[in-house]
């Protein structure tokens, strides 16, 4: 293992601690230095490996016996050479391993690595060290987001003065409208239709497109798989009998509940604000629309609520 | 056995509960076989890919409570891409087509859809328990469905699932009929509770046993939640925020003297430690207490807490506790079988960590120690060995150092013979997880002595082919093996094929198995899946044999290639 012979190397050969190194652990070296060698032909194909002297990302205080002050400031900063003392001394002519599984990678759940000729070229050529690496350390997503809120809102707390005769109820709005403006996607139910659909909200800039799509995904027959990749979606048969969801020319109108609760004609506020306060939609039947405008209060889908 | 009739073996089987005990005596003969499928309730699968839905029905058409479990674990660190498969929905549709009574139903990161919930809630009558771990893809509209249809719902348990909270009023579908709950957990939901629709839920529920409540939920009305419930065994808390003068936390205070029953305690997602004097009466009696959230209570606050809990026998916590703390832990804590210590600054500067001297700490106090999940920012070899004599029993063993590669701290050594004597010590060792720099060596010790191992997962280790080989050829009794960042490549997937039948699955990524390796493991092995995950824009290209594969796993299967895999997983 190229990365760890440059450490092993780097480690055992004496690093910045100068440990002392014990026959075994020389001779194990020279064991793997051979295999090493066997491989460099492989090795030396990679690109941009000449530049690169990596050990591997995540260093909070480096190997040596002294605490070194940790250099990794905020998340994501790219690790240099100077992060590595106990590698680096070795690892010039040492093609880690690691240069091709470095990754650029966010904290929040990612779901792709990239090569690391991509990620170092954009570096540019001097000796950097390797990003972020994803997987690593190996905490569960949920739980590492948790960690992320909870940084976040401490800042967010410390910053302001606090008034602890406020009800606290910790109103999540900011990430919540995190997770939909990163989401983007609302439920779409049509009346008849058992199954609902799921739309990107941030795929539309206007009404009319969206609108579209809708008339695309319920009234006429498709045989994409739907975005979620459920096997079980399925379509009833299209329906013909008119599709003009915005005009109000057709069976069906275009409905869309919003944070408080009401369901409102979709068209009548500026698609903006729409986008805020959209929480789903639903295509309803023009018949059971009456009364249905910008204010709609009988929540006729809500009759197991009760008042309170 | 022959003279005994059926029902005489039906009643013995009765006592026969694990899953492996069962599938044990179906094999044993014909007869056998038929009493248990026929007599079996509870149904487990590692694997959703290794047997369809519908062989599963026919073999138990007595079958109750289904166990799932569907992405590989390293999806958890978003190894996988989120689309991989897993889903839930053929499983229940299958289900509903039959005349299987479903009951209850446990999925461990598997993908469920609102309308996957929805058919659930509305196919079986009699459905009691819905556990989901890890899952995703469905909103609050789905557990809508659940609380609305369900009208026997026993248990609602949801843990850390990502789940899209359209903030409705999913709480208020219970109808006022629904009074069977037993446990509700929704810690995991991001978003507002019907607060009142909360407390009158709880208030018709004379059988809730236990409660875990999320973010939203603020300290008064937890207050009124625990004068309904007094008989909560098992309490996760919201925000534990008030003013300590306030009648509100006097009020908390006298309520909570009257929860004696209270032996699980987590949640303070969100706290004010003056707060946490109200809770030192029930800490006497905890038994499991996990503050692995509860990032806002640290230092004196947390020590002091702990200091309560003398009879605690899981515990887990952030690693903000320290070294000292964990020596508190130690001194306090004598009948601590379980430790889980989670990183509270994982990319952060360092100083809010713990080391092998908490570890060796925990050791000498805590001799029933048999589970442990340790993130930790150094290890030495010699903490280890003292580990693996204080602590003979256990059972699962996680270390994590943050820094992967990271030698023994003091001696700049692999921490090889660390591990080994953990290994050789530990005999009933079912899972291990290692760290730091480790070379063949380690796998030499690991396949020698670690004669129980199921499940074992390597980062960042081994220097060649040797050490997977000493892995695969000495554990006889591995199930799952999952590898990251090892130089093991083709010579050692090929040794010993017939091994991975052996197996419930194993996982590679960025090693140095080739794409030519893994055609040949394909085709000599006909009932594995052997999934290669590709996610660049290589398909117009075509990767060579050559070529490295980013991320392979394969698993046994009896029912072939799946159906539902994504463009970018190719089964071989």
């Amino acid at each position: 293992m190229d990365g760890t012979l440059g450490l092993l190397g780097g480690g055992g050969g004496g690093g910045s601690s100068g440990a002392s190194t014990n026959e075994s652990t020389v001779s194990k070296v020279e064991v793997v230095e051979q295999d090493f060698v066997g491989m460099s032909s492989e090795a030396s194909s990679y690109p941009a490996e000449a530049e690169l002297e990596l050990g591997l990302g995540l260093s909070l205080g480096g190997g040596g016996v002294k605490a070194k002050p940790c250099t990794w400031g905020e998340r994501g900063r790219i690790l240099t050479a100077k992060d590595f003392p106990s590698v680096v001394s070795h690892g010039s002519s040492v093609p880690s391993r690691f240069t091709d599984r470095a990754t650029a990678a966010s904290v929040g759940p990612v779901s792709g690595t990239k090569r690391a000729a991509d990620s170092v070229s954009q570096e540019g050529g001097s000796p950097t060290g390797v990003s972020q690496v994803v997987g690593w350390p190996p905490i569960r997503a949920y739980r590492m987001n948790s960690l992320v809120n909870q940084a976040k809102s401490q800042r967010a707390e410390e910053d302001k003065s606090r008034d602890a005769s406020k009800k606290k109820i910790y109103s999540k709005t900011d990430p919540a409208a995190k997770e939909k403006c990163h989401l983007g996607f609302v439920k779409v139910n049509m009346d008849g239709v058992p199954i609902g659909r799921k739309v990107d909200l941030n795929a539309h800039s206007c009404y009319e497109t969206l609108a579209q799509m809708l008339e695309d995904m319920f009234f006429r027959s498709t045989t994409a798989v739907s975005s979620i990749g459920s096997s079980g979606e399925k379509e009833q048969s299209q329906k013909a009998s008119g599709y003009k969801l915005l005009d109000g020319s057709s069976e069906f109108v275009l409905t869309y509940e919003d944070k408080e609760g009401d369901w409102m004609l979709v068209g009548d506020v500026p698609w903006g604000m729409f986008l805020t306060s959209v929480k789903r939609l639903r295509i309803m039947r023009t018949s059971e629309a009456n009364g249905l405008g910008p204010r709609f209060q009988e929540r006729n889908d809500r009759q197991r609520c009760k008042p309170i | 056995m022959n003279y005994f009739p059926d029902e005489v073996l039906e009643h013995v089987f009765d006592f026969v509960t694990s899953h492996r005990d069962r599938n044990a005596v179906s094999l044993v003969c014909k007869l056998w076989y038929r009493v248990e499928r026929f007599s079996r309730e509870r149904v487990f699968i590692g694997n959703c890919y290794a047997i369809s839905p519908e062989r599963v029905i026919m073999r138990f058409p007595g079958l109750k409570s289904l166990t799932l479990k569907g992405k590989p674990h390293f999806a958890d660190f978003n190894l996988v891409p989120h689309d991989w498969g897993a889903y839930v929905q053929p499983w229940i549709e299958a289900f509903a087509k039959s005349r299987i009574g479903l009951e209850e139903l446990r999925l461990k990161r598997m993908l469920v859809s609102d309308e996957s919930l929805e058919l659930l809630s509305q196919s079986f009558v009699n459905f009691k328990s819905l556990v989901l771990v890890s899952c995703e893809g469905f909103t609050t509209d789905g557990l809508a469905a659940i609380a609305a249809n369900c009208r026997f719902l026993r248990e609602l348990d949801l843990q850390e699932n990502e789940i899209d909270d359209l903030c409705g009023h999913w709480l208020s579908y219970f109808p006022e009929s629904c009074t069977s709950l037993t446990s509700l957990n929704f810690a995991c939901l991001k978003g507002e509770i019907n607060l009142a629709a909360l407390e009158r839920l709880v208030a018709r529920s004379p059988n809730l046993k236990s409660l875990k409540l999320n973010r939203a939920v603020p300290l008064e009305v937890l207050q009124k939640i625990l004068m309904r419930a007094p008989q909560l065994v098992d309490l996760g808390t919201g925000s534990f925020v008030h003013e300590p003068d306030s009648e509100t936390y006097n009020k908390l205070k006298a309520t909570i003297l009257n929860c004696k029953s209270i032996r699980n305690l987590s949640g303070f997602l969100e706290v004010a430690p003056r707060c946490l004097p109200s809770i030192y009466p029930i800490c006497l009696n905890l038994t499991t207490l996990n503050l692995s959230y509860a990032a806002g209570i640290h230092g004196s606050d947390l020590v002091k807490l702990i200091r309560q809990c003398v009879k605690l026998q899981r515990l887990w916590i952030l690693d903000c506790i320290g070294d000292k703390g964990l020596e508190v832990v130690a001194s306090t804590c004598k009948e601590l079988q379980e430790l889980r210590v989670f990183p509270s600054d994982p990319f952060g500067v360092g100083h809010a960590a713990v080391t092998e001297n908490g570890l060796v700490a925990i050791s000498s106090g805590c001799p029933k120690l048999h589970s442990l999940l340790y993130f930790c920012q150094q290890m030495t070899n010699a903490a280890l060995e003292t580990v693996a004599k204080n602590c003979p029993n256990f059972i699962r063993f996680r270390l994590c150092i943050l820094d992967p590669t990271k030698p023994d701290a003091i001696t700049m050594q692999p921490l090889d013979e660390g591990f080994g004597a953990i290994v050789r010590s530990c005999k009933q060792l079912r899972r291990l997880s290692m760290a730091g720099l480790l070379t063949d060596q380690v796998f030499l010790y690991i396949g020698m002595y670690a004669e129980q191992l199921e499940m074992l997962s390597i980062a960042f280790a081994g220097d060649s082919d040797k050490g997977m080989l000493y892995v695969l050829n000495g554990c006889k009794k591995l199930r799952k093996l999952e590898i990251r960042d090892c130089p093991f490549g083709n010579a050692a997937l090929l040794t010993d094929v017939g091994k991975y039948e052996t197996m419930r699955s194993l996982w590679m990524s960025s090693c140095e198995v080739t794409l030519g390796g893994c055609k040949i493991l394909a085709k000599k092995m006909a009932r594995l899946n052997v999934e290669i995950i590709n996610e660049h824009d290589q398909m117009d290209v075509g990767p060579e044999d050559g070529e490295r594969v980013d991320k392979m796993y394969l698993y046994r299967t009896l029912v072939g290639r799946r159906k539902d895999a994504p463009e970018f997983v190719w089964t071989l």
